[in-house]
């Protein structure tokens, strides 16, 4: 008898299973190895850079969730990182809890925050609901200013919060011996929370709740015809598009920035912030959640590697006062704006469908389909 | 009771200077269904160029102005005929993103060119006012309200009398049908982009005209004027115009006495204001106070 092609998908039970066929089993391999591996071959920039891809990939699933998903524009993204960092300080480091207890608070907080903002994306819809998204940039910045007992005003707060689970400080990782510098320590802490949190999205987009938020996306008012309660699933999404993203600020605050103010949230600084993350989207591609991971490992670590190789590009400047043509942090700016043309107008759906084409070819090889 | 005259005069020159960048945002939706994000860079490059050509040339001011108009709505529709026109028939989300985009690219182009320091737009008014009463008024609003008047007016007799006008609206309803009936889409989209390009420019110049030196700051006027055109409703150019008078007047009253009636709010309070009413409205008239709702189908 011939073997049972593990491409061909027969019941519901194949259609769930996230790791299918050998080559997936591979790919999932292989990612173990570089995740173990990593941090032992690379040397601390390229550790600090990847550590930056993770905390944006995290946010990148997150609004891939909302936007990618369930189709809700919001330019609201870079609040909620911020209540989320605001958050990181203030249960771990005034209150002093744990990683495994605050960075739960986090999500909790932002979450709270998201199903408040929720119900304004029930009454409205498209570009209404970005322009108040982005309102809620502005008057989130407002109170991250006011509000000073907590978040210290304009100059901001340095945000302590423990990274440490149990014995295992990741900050000066101390294993078996060897001693490991705070990137390496990093990498593996905010790498194994992507893959968590890649697995809780995954999870949730592909089984009934993705669904409904796949129907909403593509036309509202024939998913709740059906049966989906848009009340329900709208809200829901925002409450968990916006933990995660939480999560993401209270991670970007303590292990990345460790210094915030609101003007990194709120205002001018947010937009740029809430676009970076639907640069994320566009570039890795929307409604996957490999997406987010793929577009944060462009849009994260291109600024960076633009800072670092500034003296070898002879059309930047590092200072205004140098020679050259752009400063380097307009450059990186104008790099997203290219950035999000050239995807829309080459490959809307972004890197992944780039790469699901390749594997398509490969798979139906010699065929061409 | 003259405190409160001068915060009205002073909130509804705002207010015309909001009308005036919204309506750059109204054409471009009425014609596109697609709120352009890269309005704000669009002014801000306009009042640069003004400088350009007016101080660093040495061009008088009003040959300036025009100028920058004919060059500001001269990026606007390369930018439409290069990209935007690639995106017809995608998903407005996409659209809307481009728009983002090119804002990135305009903000940092001009503060390459010009820098981030704060330029004098040498303009004939200046600081100079005129008093009515007890009320003192600056020349340059009196120039913005006047402006802002006759733009509307031009629109408004534009949508209504012109074909190209009537075109435009029609395009906005739907794209397929109204090309069926002859209409160009393409030259629509051109004339929507072309308008905004040279609505832009005028905007700039009655934002950084008189006391208000020039600087990028200038394009976050862009942003508040977002409340503005979304109280009015987007497709509704006399609902840019009262959308962006409430919200000029709003926060001017809200600066003049939020301090004494609600301290607990903070200081600053009136920059978040035109949101807070933003968000009111919507809530109640999900498509502003002027918009025409969405009809739904299945």
């Amino acid at each position: 008898m011939a073997r049972r092609s593990p491409y061909l998908i027969t019941d519901y039970r194949d259609d769930l299973r996230l790791f299918g066929t050998g080559w997936k089993r591979l790919g999932l391999a292989l990612m173990i190895v570089a995740f173990v591996a990593g941090p032992l071959m690379l040397d601390d920039f390229w550790l600090s850079v990847l550590g930056l891809v993770a905390v944006y990939a995290i946010g990148g699933i997150g609004l891939n969730l909302l936007t990618g998903f369930a189709g809700q524009v919001s330019l609201g993204t870079a609040f909620f990182i911020g209540v989320g960092a605001y958050s990181a300080e203030w249960f771990g480091g005034e209150q002093g809890w744990p990683l495994l207890l605050w960075l739960p608070a986090c999500a909790l907080v932002g979450a709270a925050f998201g199903a408040l903002v929720g119900p304004i994306a029930l009454r409205l819809s498209g570009q209404y609901l970005a322009i108040v998204t982005l309102g809620l940039l502005f008057v989130g910045e407002h109170f991250m200013v006011e509000w000073r007992s907590v978040t210290g005003g304009t100059r901001g707060t340095s945000v302590t919060a423990p990274l440490s689970i149990g014995p295992l400080d990741f900050t000066k990782l101390d294993l078996f011996g060897s001693r490991y510098t705070r990137e390496q320590g990093l990498f593996w802490l905010l790498w194994a929370i992507v893959a968590i949190v890649a697995l809780v999205a995954k999870n949730i987009t592909r089984t009934r709740s993705g669904r409904a938020l796949q129907a909403i996306r593509d036309r509202d008012v024939a998913a709740e015809i059906i049966g989906v309660s848009l009340s329900r699933y709208k809200v829901s999404v925002f409450a968990i598009s916006s933990g995660i993203a939480a999560v993401a600020g209270g991670l970007y605050g303590a292990a990345i920035l460790q210094y915030v103010n609101p003007s990194q949230f709120g205002g001018i600084g947010g937009l740029v912030l809430s676009i970076t993350f639907i640069a994320v989207i566009i570039v890795g591609g929307m409604g996957t959640i490999a997406g987010g991971i793929l577009g944060a490992l462009v849009v994260a670590a291109l600024p960076r590697v633009t800072q670092r190789f500034v003296d070898y590009l002879p059309f930047l400047k590092r200072n205004p006062s140098d020679s050259g043509l752009v400063e380097v942090g307009q450059f990186n700016l104008m790099l997203f704006g290219l950035l999000i043309i050239v995807f829309l107008l080459a490959e809307p759906l972004g890197l992944a469908a780039l790469w699901r084409r390749v594997t398509t070819y490969f798979k139906a090889w010699p065929f061409s389909y | 009771m003259t405190e409160f005259l001068q915060l009205m005069v002073a909130g509804l020159a705002l207010g015309f200077t909001y009308a005036l960048v919204a309506l750059g945002f109204v054409v471009i939706y009425k014609a596109t269904e697609v709120i352009n994000f890269a309005q704000g860079g669009l002014v801000m490059i306009g009042a640069y160029l003004i400088y350009n050509f007016d101080t660093t040339w040495g061009i008088p001011f009003a040959p300036s102005v025009v100028l920058a108009m004919v060059a500001t709505a001269g990026i606007a529709l390369v930018f439409e005929r290069l990209i935007l026109r690639r995106m017809i028939g995608s998903p407005v989300f996409a659209q809307v993103m481009i728009t983002i985009g090119l804002l990135f690219i305009l903000q940092n182009v001009v503060t390459t060119i010009w820098g981030a320091e704060n330029l004098n737009l040498g303009d004939p008014w200046g600081i100079s006012t005129v008093n009515v009463g007890d009320v003192v008024i600056q020349v340059k609003d009196l120039w913005s309200v006047g402006l802002a008047i006759v733009l509307l007016g031009l629109f408004f007799a534009f949508f209504r009398f012109t074909p190209l006008g009537l075109a435009m609206r029609a395009t906005a309803i739907d794209q397929e049908a109204a090309l069926a009936q002859g209409m160009s889409s393409k030259r629509v989209y051109m004339a929507a982009w072309g308008i905004a390009g040279a609505s832009a420019a005028l905007a700039g110049m009655s934002i950084a005209a008189g006391a208000t030196s020039l600087s990028p700051e200038i394009q976050f006027y862009a942003l508040l004027a977002f409340p503005a055109i979304i109280l009015g409703g987007i497709d509704s150019p006399l609902g840019a115009v009262v959308g962006g008078l409430v919200i000029g007047v709003t926060q001017s009253l809200t600066a003049g006495y939020q301090g004494d009636i609600a301290p607990w709010l903070g200081s600053g309070f009136q920059s978040v204001m035109p949101f807070v009413v933003m968000v009111l409205v919507l809530l109640i008239r999900p498509y502003g106070l002027f918009g025409t709702p969405e009809v739904k189908r299945v």
